[in-house]
C-alpha cells in the first residue's frame, strides 16, 4: 500500500499529483501487480481532499490499464511499470551524471543547469505531443 | 423536544418545586396547630364572659410574621417565575445560538416552541396553584382575624390567595418569553421583566382593579360601624372624620363628609372640648352619643366601595385578564418565531 | 439525478437592504460546493434560504428537488451546521446524541457513537469543556449523523486553528464518501476550500459572481500577460474579469471556451485562489469595496 501526498506549491493539480504518484511507485516498484491503492475513503480522510479528484485519478489509471476497480472491495494495480525500462535506469543515471560534470565544467551553477534541462525537457516533450 | 426541553429546565424546575416541598412541609405541619389554637382560644374566651377582641388581637399579633412571610412568598413567586424561567427560556438559546443547532434537526420552530412554551408555562402555573393553595388554606384563619389591618380584597391578601397567583404567573412567564424574545439577551431580559412586571402589578391595585366592577356608593348615617374615629388638627382645632368600610373585609375606594345641605365638606363644625364630643366621652359606650349629636347636626358620610363578598368575583375576573395577556403575548411569540426569529 | 439546490432569481430583503439579490443556481447533487465571499456578502443568507431557515423575498429556491423547511421529510434530508458551531454548553456529548436521536427520524446513532470514540472525545464531558475544534467535531457528528443527503456547513473551520481545520475537513470528507453526501459549505478564504470544493460559487455584494464545477472554471480563466492594449481590443468571446495597466505592459485576467492564439501573449494559469480574487476585485471596482479579510 502507498501513501500518498499533496505539493500544494507545485500548480500541479491535485489528481494529477494522485496519478503521477502512482506511476512513479509502479516504475519503481514500490507497487505491484495485484496490490491494492488506498481505498477513496482513505486518501480523503488522509488528504482532506475532494473525494472526485481520487475518482478522477483513480479513473484515469484505469484508463490506462494500470488499475482495475474489484466492485465493493477497492482498486488493484493491474500492471507495472517496472518491466524494461526499470533495467535502463542504471545505465542512463550514468550518462546524465557525466553531462552534469560536463555542465558543471562549462561553469553553470545549480540553477542554470536546472533551467537548461527543464527548457530542454519541455521543448522535447512538446515536440513529441506535435 | 420533551426530553431536551426537560433536560435544560430541570435544575431551575427542580430549585422551585424543591422550595415548594419545603415550604409545604412546614405549612402542613403548622397549619392544623395555628386552627387549633384559634378554636381552643375562641372556645375559651367565649366561655369566660364572650368578649374575644383581646384574644383575636393577641392571636393576630403572634401570628402575624407568619402571615406576612407566607404572602410574601406566593407574591413573589410569579415575578421569579417570570425572571427565571421565562426571561431566559428563548434568550439564552438566542444567546449562543443554540436555536440554529435545534431548528436544524428535524423539527419545526412552531413545535420547538409549543413545546418548550407548554411544559415550562404548564410547570409555572402548576408551581403558583400549588403555592396558592397552600397558602390559602394556612392562613384562612389568621386572614379571619387579619381583615381589619389587611382586608381579602387589599392589595396584599387579595394578590396572594386564590387564583390570582396563578394569572400573574402566567403572565410573568409569557412576559419573560416575549421580551427575551424580542432583547435576545438574557440579562437584559430578565431585568426588562422585573421592571415590566412589578410596574404592572403596582398598576392593577391602583388604578384598575378598583373599576372592574361598579362600586357601591351610599351615603350612610354617622355610626360606630363606619368611623373609625375623629381627628382633631391641633393648630385651628379643626374636626375630621375618619370613615371606614361599612362591614370588615369592604374595600373602601373614597369617602367624602357632607353637611346637612349635602355639600361636600372637609372639616365638621363640632367641638370636641365640651358638649357630646367632649373628651370625657371618649369611652366606648359615650362614642355613641358624639356620633348621634353629629348625626344630629346633618352630617353623613358618603363612600365608594366594594364589598367583601366581591371577593372571588373580583379573582376571576382578574385571574381571566392576566390569562388573556398571557395567551396574547403566547401568540405573538410563535407569529416572531415563525416569521421574524433567525 | 435530481439537483442539489436550484434557485431562480432568488432574492431575500432586511428592510431595505438586499441581503442577497437576482440568485440563479443550478447545482448537480454529488458535489463539494464551496460558497466564498467576503463577510456580509451574503453567505449566510443564501444558507439560510437553502436550510428553510430563511424564507424568500423574491425568486424561488428548491432543495433536493423539494421547498426549504416544508415539511419533517423535506428537514431530515438536509443537515445544516450553524457558523460558530453552537452546542449546549451545559449538556454533555451522550446528551447531545440523545438529542439528535430524538429529533430526527433517520437518526445513525451507532455512526455518531463510532464517529465520537474515533475522535477520542469522553461522551461524559460537556460541550462547554470542549475545545473549538472538538466542539466543531461534535456539531458536524450531529449533522452526519441526522443522515441527510445534503450537508450544509457555514463557515464551519472559520475559528479553528490549523490543526483543527484539517481535522474538520477529513472527517466531512470521509462522510461525504461513505454517505454519499452532498456538501455546500461557506467560506470566506479561498485556500480553506482549494482541495476540497469540486464546485465553486463566488458571492461579493450580494450577488453571484461566478459559479461552476472548479476544474471548468481553472480551464476556462487565463490571465494574459503582454504589450499595452486597451480592454476593448481584445477579441469578443474573451470575458474581461480583471485588467490592470503600466505604461508598457498589461495584464488581464479572462474567461474564454476558446483557444487564445495572440502570440502577443503570455498566457497563464490560474490558481484558484486568483480567481477568486479577480472576481472580488472586479465587484471592488464598479461597486462599493467590499471588506476583505486579511489571509490567515
Amino acid at each position: 500500500m502507498i501513501e500518498f501526498h499533496l505539493d500544494e506549491r507545485s500548480g500541479v493539480s491535485p489528481y494529477l499529483q494522485l496519478v503521477r504518484q502512482v506511476r512513479q511507485a509502479l516504475r519503481l516498484g514500490l507497487l505491484q501487480e495485484g496490490d491494492q491503492l488506498p481505498t477513496v475513503k482513505e486518501v480523503v480522510a488522509g488528504l482532506a481532499i475532494n473525494p472526485n479528484t481520487v475518482l478522477k485519478a483513480y479513473r484515469e489509471l484505469e484508463r490506462e490499464g494500470l488499475v482495475a476497480p474489484r466492485p465493493g472491495v477497492g482498486t488493484f494495480v493491474t500492471r507495472t511499470l517496472t518491466d524494461a525500462s526499470l533495467a535502463a535506469h542504471g545505465a542512463l543515471r550514468q550518462d546524465l551524471r557525466r553531462w552534469l560534470t560536463k555542465a558543471r565544467r562549462a561553469g553553470l551553477d545549480d540553477e542554470s543547469i536546472e533551467a537548461i534541462f527543464m527548457t530542454t525537457f519541455r521543448t522535447a516533450a512538446q515536440e513529441d505531443i506535435a | 423536544m420533551i426530553w431536551l426541553t426537560w433536560r435544560q429546565f430541570r435544575t431551575a424546575a427542580t430549585a422551585v418545586f424543591g422550595g415548594l416541598a419545603a415550604l409545604a412541609a412546614i405549612l402542613a405541619v403548622t397549619g392544623p396547630r395555628l386552627a387549633d389554637d384559634y378554636a381552643t382560644g375562641l372556645a375559651d374566651c367565649t366561655t369566660q364572659g364572650g368578649d374575644c377582641s383581646m384574644f383575636v388581637q393577641r392571636f393576630f399579633n403572634e401570628n402575624q410574621s407568619g402571615f406576612l412571610a407566607v404572602t410574601a412568598v406566593i407574591l413573589v413567586l410569579p415575578a421569579l417565575i417570570g425572571l427565571f424561567w421565562g426571561a431566559p427560556l428563548i434568550s439564552r438559546e438566542l444567546e449562543t445560538g443554540t436555536h440554529r443547532l435545534v431548528w436544524n434537526q428535524s423539527i419545526t420552530r412552531t413545535r420547538w416552541l409549543a413545546v418548550k412554551l407548554g411544559l415550562t408555562g404548564l410547570a409555572a402555573m402548576a408551581a403558583t396553584a400549588l403555592c396558592s393553595l397552600a397558602v390559602t388554606w394556612w392562613s384562612s384563619t389568621v386572614d379571619q382575624v387579619a381583615t381589619e389591618n389587611f382586608p381579602r380584597l387589599g392589595s396584599l391578601v387579595f394578590d396572594a390567595r386564590g387564583v390570582v397567583p396563578i394569572g400573574y404567573a402566567a403572565f410573568a412567564f409569557a412576559l419573560g418569553v416575549t421580551v427575551g424574545m424580542l432583547v435576545r439577551r438574557a440579562q437584559l431580559a430578565m431585568a426588562i421583566t422585573l421592571t415590566v412586571f412589578v410596574a404592572v402589578q403596582i398598576a392593577m391595585p391602583t388604578l384598575v382593579r378598583p373599576h372592574l366592577l361598579p362600586p357601591t356608593r351610599a351615603t350612610v348615617e354617622i355610626s360606630h360601624s363606619v368611623l373609625d374615629g375623629l381627628m382633631r388638627n391641633p393648630e385651628n382645632d379643626a374636626v375630621r372624620l375618619q370613615a371606614k368600610a361599612p362591614k370588615d373585609g369592604d374595600w373602601l375606594l373614597s369617602s367624602q363628609t357632607v353637611d346637612a345641605a349635602g355639600k361636600a365638606v372637609d372639616d365638621i363644625n363640632v367641638s370636641l372640648s365640651s358638649g357630646a364630643c367632649a373628651p370625657a366621652t371618649v369611652e366606648q359606650d359615650r362614642m355613641a352619643t358624639c356620633f348621634a349629636e353629629i348625626s344630629r347636626l346633618g352630617y353623613r358620610v358618603q363612600m365608594t366601595y366594594h364589598a367583601a363578598n366581591r371577593f372571588w368575583p373580583f379573582q376571576w375576573i382578574e385571574t381571566g385578564i392576566y390569562t388573556t395577556s398571557a395567551v396574547a403575548l403566547t401568540g405573538f411569540c410563535f407569529w416572531w418565531t415563525r416569521r421574524r426569529l433567525s | 439525478m435530481t439537483a442539489a439546490l436550484q434557485a431562480q432569481g432568488l432574492g431575500r430583503r432586511y428592510g431595505k437592504r438586499w441581503a442577497l439579490s437576482d440568485c440563479t443556481l443550478d447545482i448537480p447533487a454529488g458535489h463539494v460546493v464551496g460558497l466564498v465571499g467576503p463577510n456580509g456578502a451574503g453567505k449566510t443568507t443564501l444558507l439560510n434560504l437553502a436550510s428553510g431557515q430563511l424564507a424568500p423575498t423574491t425568486g424561488t429556491i428548491r432543495v433536493l428537488g423539494g421547498r426549504p423547511g416544508s415539511d419533517r421529510a423535506q428537514m431530515g434530508k438536509v443537515g445544516f451546521v450553524a457558523q460558530d458551531t453552537p452546542t449546549y454548553a451545559g449538556l454533555t456529548i451522550t446528551e447531545h446524541l440523545k438529542l439528535g436521536a430524538k429529533l430526527n427520524p433517520r437518526w445513525d446513532d451507532a455512526l455518531a457513537r463510532e464517529r465520537i470514540e474515533r475522535l477520542g472525545l469522553d461522551p461524559a464531558q460537556r460541550a462547554g469543556k470542549l475545545s473549538g475544534g472538538q466542539r466543531a467535531q461534535l456539531a458536524l457528528t450531529l449533522g452526519i449523523a441526522k443522515r441527510p443527503e445534503l450537508l450544509i456547513l457555514d463557515e464551519p473551520v472559520a475559528a479553528l486553528d490549523p490543526l483543527a481545520r484539517r481535522e474538520f475537513m477529513q472527517g466531512l470528507l470521509e462522510a461525504t464518501v461513505e454517505h454519499e453526501l452532498s456538501v455546500v459549505l461557506s467560506s470566506h478564504l479561498v485556500s480553506d476550500l482549494e482541495r476540497t470544493c469540486d464546485y465553486l460559487i463566488v458571492l461579493v455584494d450580494s450577488r453571484v459572481q461566478v459559479a461552476g464545477e472548479v476544474e471548468e472554471l481553472l480551464a476556462t480563466h487565463h490571465r494574459l500577460t503582454g504589450p499595452q492594449r486597451d480592454t476593448g481590443r481584445l477579441p469578443a468571446d474573451q470575458q474581461v474579469i480583471s485588467a490592470s495597466h503600466t505604461d508598457r505592459q498589461s495584464t488581464f485576467i479572462i474567461r474564454t471556451e476558446a483557444p487564445i492564439h495572440d502570440p502577443a501573449w503570455t498566457v497563464s494559469q490560474l490558481s484558484l485562489e486568483d480567481l477568486v480574487l479577480a472576481y472580488m476585485n472586479t465587484t471592488a471596482r464598479t461597486h462599493h469595496r467590499p471588506v476583505l479579510e486579511a489571509q490567515r
